[in-house]
């Protein structure tokens, strides 16, 4: 099967899936209140105790999202991560955009 | 036999849910999304619908990549939402219609959709505001949830997608029940959240294909999931819900289908939203 290929875009296929599923699966825990709260007290035994990846574990300390991605992460997941620190979708945006907030704000806005 | 009132597509923007506990409505950045509804909800009070047949994509909430169906089908009597991890408020829970789920799992499977049962579904934002934005008070409708992978690639194809919604319309047709239902969609349209790319949205795109639903509703099943992505963004593939929904009102001229109310606002969020509403005569 040969693959599209979009700019600045990551399919979450096969290969992600098989990659990133300690991650995943962390940050589908995150759901929970109570692993929210583990995850914050101890972030390296809950990293851990889910078995990430070296380079799971450095794209988590490095709270990088596009690192968080190339280590197999999806969107859906990381975003329940990320909202441990309150960070919305526009926050994941301009970080990922290497924009400002209000910078990744007026881009969307530009649309009209 | 059950008849088809019509469907509605719709955004399901987490921020939504929090707008609407924060009674935002009227606020300069939130009316142009939340006045697309007024006339979308006037229809439904005067149409009478008794069930919503529900397209949505579940994020991560009820499905994870341990088992991930392609297409699921609620069967429970009720369905709740949960905590989805960052802070938009828990809604009621939902009255389930099992003769109906029951009944599409039995003629989706005599149909050749292989699809997975659910006694038991936590449904997220994309099931539970949707229906907030409908039926602002309490819910008057008993639901039946249809999930819709869009998490985990491949996904299914747009023709495959609206084949399925074509499927659902059937089988409500030879349901035996004097019963209105009214079928959702919600997702889309185009926005993408992940990679470089994020805040990707395509216009041009999103009003082609709502322009397409009335009477070239099989126009978006040209296009590969790919070719899907890469005009709309990596979640604005949800349009897919849009297409099973359209799919199950049926032909155009048959059922004398036609368009209610659109609306159409760039941005919320990272998302281009879209509403449209079409009866079945």
């Amino acid at each position: 099967m040969t693959q599209k290929t979009i700019p600045g875009t990551t399919l979450f296929g096969p290969i992600q899936a098989q990659k990133g599923y300690a991650l995943n699966k962390m940050c589908f825990s995150f759901n929970s209140k109570e692993n929210r709260d583990a995850f914050k007290s101890d972030e390296v035994a809950y990293m851990n105790s889910y078995g990430l990846s070296p380079d799971q574990v450095n794209a988590i300390q490095s709270r990088n999202v596009l690192r968080l991605l190339d280590a197999g992460g999806n969107i859906y997941y990381l975003a329940k991560f990320a909202g441990i620190f309150g960070l919305d979708v526009q926050d994941i945006g301009a970080q990922q955009t290497g924009l400002s907030k209000e910078a990744f704000k007026a881009k969307l806005q530009a649309y009209n | 036999m059950a008849h088809i009132i019509g469907g509605v597509a719709c955004s399901h923007i987490p921020s939504i849910g929090s707008a609407i506990a924060k009674g935002l409505q009227e606020d300069p950045y939130w009316k142009p999304f939340f006045d697309g509804f007024p006339p979308v909800r006037d229809w439904l009070q005067t149409a009478q619908a008794d069930v919503a047949v529900v397209f949505y994509n579940d994020h991560g909430l009820n499905f994870f990549l341990d088992k991930m169906p392609t297409f699921a089908v609620g069967a429970a009597a009720t369905y709740s939402n949960a905590d989805e991890g960052w802070g938009i408020p828990v809604t009621d829970p939902l009255n389930g219609n099992q003769e109906l789920s029951w009944h599409l799992i039995d003629q989706l499977i005599q149909d050749e959709f292989d699809i997975v049962s659910c006694q038991e579904m936590l449904v997220d934002h994309a099931f539970t505001i949707p229906l907030k934005l409908l039926w602002p008070g309490k819910c008057p409708v008993t639901v039946v949830p249809i999930c819709i992978n869009t998490v985990q690639f491949p996904l299914p194809s747009a023709k495959r997608v609206f084949a399925l919604g074509q499927a659902v319309g059937r089988a409500i047709r030879n349901w035996d029940a004097s019963k209105n239902v009214v079928i959702l969609g919600t997702g889309g349209l185009s926005h993408q959240l992940d990679g470089a790319r994020a805040g990707f949205i395509n216009k041009k795109f999103d009003l082609e294909f709502m322009d397409s639903l009335l009477n070239e509703p099989q126009w978006a099943t040209r296009f590969t999931i790919e070719e899907l992505v890469e005009q709309t963004g990596t979640q604005g593939v949800e349009l897919l819900m849009w297409l099973a929904m359209r799919g199950a009102l049926g032909d155009a001229q048959e059922f004398n289908i036609h368009k209610i109310h659109e609306n159409y606002h760039i941005p919320i969020s990272n998302t281009a939203t879209g509403l449209v509403a079409f009866e079945c005569a």
